[in-house]
Order: structure tokens, then C-alpha cells, then sequence
């Protein structure tokens, strides 16, 4: 017991800063690795549509993305407000997707094309008409695993 | 080279806790921790050209839901609001021949889904969604019943035999153009 009275009636001494990098390092590692850069610049406003039934969206790598929606207020002056279909950095057109998926098929390894989702993101105020032409050539060039991207909630 | 001869002069580390500072602060602002979720389906391959017939289907095994391009439903020939959709599509899919007008068993039953052109994105993915849901709650009691246990907390095999009882066959029409363009 003596021991403890001797410490305490010395003054407070400073608490070492000296780990502070260390974990700062770790935080920042933390967040390096989970960290998604977006990679592409969204030219048009998607807001999913909401379901319960979901599920998650695995290996990001082999998912490549298909958005659809009206045109940022920017673009609207040269692309009109109806909805429009984007892939990678621009806007596309229906022909353009057999191509796209194509190279998407290309960029990846054979034995993981199989595995392949593409993952449609279109905005709820999208009419079915472009969304069942996307489809159509999504079976034409044999893309067949979908994913309609949905928020969680319900109406 | 006065200092080289001494030896390698200590760099001062007290910043360091800054500069990783302003790296955590990078990454704490560009991180999105948001996963992508959505609902899953497999497209059917395109009909080749000299395909076989494909085998008679029984009318009654096939729940037919068509989504006009004013967003509304018509199941079966009545028209429907989505709320009501879930419950009757698990009554058809779980009628095992009681009525004789619905589906002979779960494995026979197909949902028979046709949208319009102009159906508007967001009336298909809730009428998808209430179709999904009213699978999953049968596998879900099925689940209960059998195992004891919930659908997501059983095992590989367990599902795979709950899948068969139950299979997801949602299939959907060739698309046609009813109620003219938008």
C-alpha cells in the first residue's frame, strides 16, 4: 500500500504520445484496404429502386456495371432528360453493349467468365422498354448472371 | 560531410504523426463502406434457331402476372394490387392440387411474368421483389418445418433440398411492345 501513496502524491506525469503514429498507422491501414476508389464518373442520376429481398453483391471484380438513368443537369443541355445508358466513362447506346461486355469478358481470365455478374443500375424512374433492351443484348452476348442493384427498404 | 563522418544524423520523427494523420483523414473522407446489394437473376440463353418444341406446360401450373404500362397488375385475369401479390402467388405455388384450377405441385408451379415497355423500372422490381419474397417465405417454412431452423441458417445440403422443393421458376416473356411507346 505504501508503495501506491508514494506514487500518488508525485505529480501527474505526462502520458506518452510516443504510440500515437502507431495507431494512427493502424487506423489508416484500416482504411486503405477497405477503401473503394470509385472508379468511373457517373454522367447520369441513379437512385435504385428499393426491395427486401436482397442479396450482396460478391466479388467485386467480376461484376461490371451497366447504368442507366436521365442525364446529370449538366449533360441535360446536350443529352435531354430521358433516360440513357452509361458504361465505363460515357454515355452508350443499346448496339454498344455486346461490345462492352466482350471487352469486359476479354479483361478478365477465362476459367472466371463464367462467373461474371453484370450489375444493372438503373434509376426508379426508368421505363422497362430500355431495361428489356439491355437485356435482350446482355442474352445476346451471353451475359446471362444479372443483378438488378435495389437499395434496402421497403414501400 | 562534417555530419557524414559522425555518422547518419537522427531524422526527427515528431511529424510522423502528423503526415499519417493527414493520410487517415484521405482515406476516412474518399472510403464508402456502402455494399452493393440487389436482387439476382439468371437470364434465359437466346432461343436458338431449330429449337425443339418445348413440353407442354398445363395452364393451370402457370401463375400469369402482366404489368400494363399504367403500373398495374393482372394476375391470372384479375386485376391486382402489388400488396396482395406475395400472398397469392404462395397460395398458387403451395396448392398442391387442392384446387384443381391451381398448381398440381411447388415443383410444377412457374410464375409467368410480362411487362409492358412502358412499365416504369420501380413497378418491376417491387413486383420482382414481392415474387422473391413469396419463394423465400415458403423455403422459409419449409425450412421450419423440416430442419427446425431458419432457410439462411441452414446448411449447403439442407438448402439444396429445400431449393428442390421449393425451385425459383420465374420466367419471362419474350418482350412485346402493348401499350405503345413512352
Amino acid at each position: 500500500m505504501s508503495k501506491f501513496r508514494k506514487n500518488g502524491k508525485k505529480e501527474m506525469q505526462a502520458i506518452s504520445t510516443a504510440s500515437l503514429p502507431d495507431i494512427v498507422f493502424m487506423l489508416l491501414f484500416f482504411f486503405m484496404v477497405t477503401t473503394v476508389m470509385r472508379e468511373t464518373t457517373l454522367f447520369v442520376t441513379v437512385t435504385t429502386p428499393k426491395a427486401t429481398e436482397i442479396k450482396k453483391l460478391e466479388k467485386k471484380s467480376l461484376v461490371s456495371y451497366i447504368y442507366i438513368g436521365p442525364p446529370i443537369k449538366r449533360m441535360q443541355a446536350s443529352y435531354g432528360t430521358a433516360a440513357r445508358i452509361q458504361l465505363n466513362d460515357s454515355f452508350a447506346i443499346v448496339d454498344d453493349i455486346q461490345e462492352f461486355i466482350a471487352s469486359e469478358q476479354e479483361a478478365r481470365d477465362e476459367k472466371e467468365v463464367p462467373y461474371m455478374t453484370t450489375s444493372i443500375k438503373a434509376d426508379e424512374t426508368a421505363k422497362m422498354g430500355i431495361i428489356t433492351d439491355v437485356k435482350q443484348e446482355l442474352r445476346k452476348a451471353n451475359a446471362l448472371k444479372i443483378n438488378y442493384s435495389t437499395r434496402k427498404g421497403s414501400y | 560531410m562534417a555530419s557524414n563522418r559522425r555518422g547518419l544524423p537522427q531524422i526527427n520523427a515528431g511529424s510522423m504523426a502528423d503526415i499519417a494523420f493527414l493520410l487517415l483523414i484521405f482515406f476516412l473522407v474518399t472510403t464508402t463502406m456502402d455494399q452493393d446489394t440487389g436482387i439476382a437473376r439468371k437470364l434465359p440463353p437466346m432461343p436458338e434457331e431449330e429449337q425443339e418444341k418445348p413440353p407442354e406446360i398445363k395452364a393451370k401450373n402457370i401463375y400469369v402476372v402482366l404489368i400494363n404500362s399504367n403500373n398495374e397488375l393482372l394476375v391470372e385475369g384479375e386485376w391486382t394490387e402489388i400488396s396482395q401479390l406475395k400472398e397469392g402467388a404462395k397460395k398458387f405455388i403451395n396448392n398442391n392440387g387442392a384446387d384443381p384450377a391451381s398448381s398440381d405441385s411447388p415443383e410444377k408451379a412457374i410464375i409467368s411474368l410480362q411487362n409492358d415497355r412502358g412499365t416504369k423500372y420501380v413497378t418491376y422490381i417491387r413486383v420482382q421483389n414481392e415474387l422473391a419474397a413469396a419463394y423465400n417465405e415458403l423455403r422459409n417454412d419449409a425450412a421450419v418445418n423440416k430442419f427446425g431452423e431458419r432457410y439462411v441458417d441452414l446448411n449447403k445440403k439442407q438448402k439444396k433440398e429445400i431449393r428442390k422443393m421449393y425451385p425459383q421458376k420465374i420466367s419471362e416473356a419474350e418482350p412485346k411492345n402493348i401499350g405503345g411507346d413512352e
